[in-house]
């Protein structure tokens, strides 16, 4: 029961939504569109048990003054405030959720990529050294694409921006479209290993 | 300079997160974990409104439609997670999501992710661009097979696949990179204009 009902479930989810792409009607057609919103449902309460995993986490911090338990209260008031004002008074322009969102998500988020600007920078000067023909390629490619992208690239030689747009249409799009073809078909692979129940691992150790 | 609150919160929030160019601080700390909170307190309030209710709520509450008494079992079942005891029920919606999304990729994957750039790499030679990017796209993809050795004809197409790839990557660092500085301009301008107003 425990691990032959989740096959035949994640085996019969998984016929279904294929069967559909070549059968496109009844019943397939409405079951596969069922399927799609309760997995919406369902991977919302995936999400609900993350929160729930942190809200866990943070509050026997607390409860066990571990150091650096009062960040935990500062986490808590903030997802508790968040959330309450979100789901009780709506999300839209106006709220103390929308207030939230753009006073403190916002430039919260957006300093915090752009702090990895920094570390990008200092990491790459460490790393890109043109010790290979492949390490130079790379370090070429980079400078190439960041330097038709700034003013002053064009000021240095104003056919900067031609070159860079071509590395990114052509050689740029050869090798991601190599890497996507792979992954699509590492995709139909692994998909196919756990539709057919090989592929296990997602229902996790024990009995 | 500005009189409005949630500009100077705005303005403390991104100097705290910038007082990690120093060192690891508590102002930092702080932001951080506030950061954490909001953002799962965001997708909460995000999801309940985008999903849950209109999916859930409404047709199983206001419409009386009894079958989705099924995924809100299911949904139950995956929060039996953070009890260990009881855990293993989770596997139940934990494999639907997983065979649905399974199915669901096999098929968008293959078509889009596969036939589809397969399709657009195959385009008539009218210049050596074109070449560039057939031949771009076979090497890397020779590179990506690994069921043969990659000796003779067969390694040097893999190696030119290398090349095509490593351009790939810096071209994308360096995008990267750009998009990374132009957030940080963003939050400069923050500072110096919405907060300040030193500069017009």
């Amino acid at each position: 029961m425990r691990h032959q009902i989740p096959l035949i479930i994640t085996f019969v989810a998984g016929i279904t939504m294929i069967v559909q792409y070549f059968v496109p009607h009844e019943p397939f057609a409405a079951l596969s569109q069922q399927f799609r919103i309760w997995f919406l449902i369902i991977a919302t309460f995936a999400m609900i048990l993350g929160v729930g995993n942190i809200i866990k986490i943070h509050v026997e911090r607390i409860s066990r003054a571990r150091p650096g338990w009062g960040y935990s209260v500062i986490l808590l008031a903030g997802l508790a405030t968040t959330a309450i004002s979100g789901i009780g008074w709506g999300i839209q322009p106006g709220t103390i959720f929308f207030y939230l969102f753009w006073n403190l998500l916002i430039p919260l988020g957006s300093t915090m990529f752009a702090l990895l600007a920094f570390f990008i920078t200092s990491a790459a000067y460490r790393a890109f050294r043109a010790r290979t023909a492949e390490a130079t390629l790379l370090l070429a490619a980079a400078i190439i694409v960041m330097l038709s992208r700034v003013p002053v690239g064009t000021y240095l030689w104003d056919r900067f921006p031609i070159v860079g747009n071509w590395i990114m249409d052509y050689p740029n799009t050869a090798g991601q479209r190599a890497i996507m073809i792979g992954i699509a078909l590492g995709v139909v692979s692994a998909s196919l290993r756990i539709i057919l129940g090989i592929e296990r691992t997602y229902m996790g150790a024990g009995k | 300079m500005s009189t409005t609150l949630g500009v100077w919160i705005a303005a403390f929030l991104t100097l705290c997160i910038l007082s990690f160019l120093y060192k690891d601080n508590p102002f930092y700390k702080f932001a951080e974990h506030l950061f954490v909170g909001t953002s799962a307190g965001y997708w909460a309030a995000y999801y309940y409104h985008n999903i849950l209710k209109p999916n859930l709520y409404v047709p199983l509450f206001k419409e009386g439609k009894l079958l989705y008494i099924i995924p809100l079992a299911l949904g139950i079942m995956m929060l039996m997670r953070l009890w260990p005891r009881i855990g293993w029920i989770s596997r139940w919606p934990l494999a639907f999501i997983v065979g649905t999304y399974a199915g669901y990729n096999l098929i968008t994957y293959l078509q889009t992710n596969a036939l589809a750039q397969v399709k657009a790499t195959l385009t008539p030679f009218t210049d050596v661009s074109r070449v560039i990017l057939f031949v771009g796209v076979l090497t890397g993809l020779i590179y990506f097979f690994f069921s043969k050795e990659h000796r003779g004809i067969f390694g040097k197409a893999a190696r030119v696949g290398i090349w095509f790839l490593m351009v790939a990557f810096g071209a994308s660092f360096g995008y990267t990179v750009m998009a990374r500085v132009s957030l940080i301009i963003g939050r400069m301008m923050f500072l110096l204009k919405d907060w300040l107003g030193v500069i017009d």
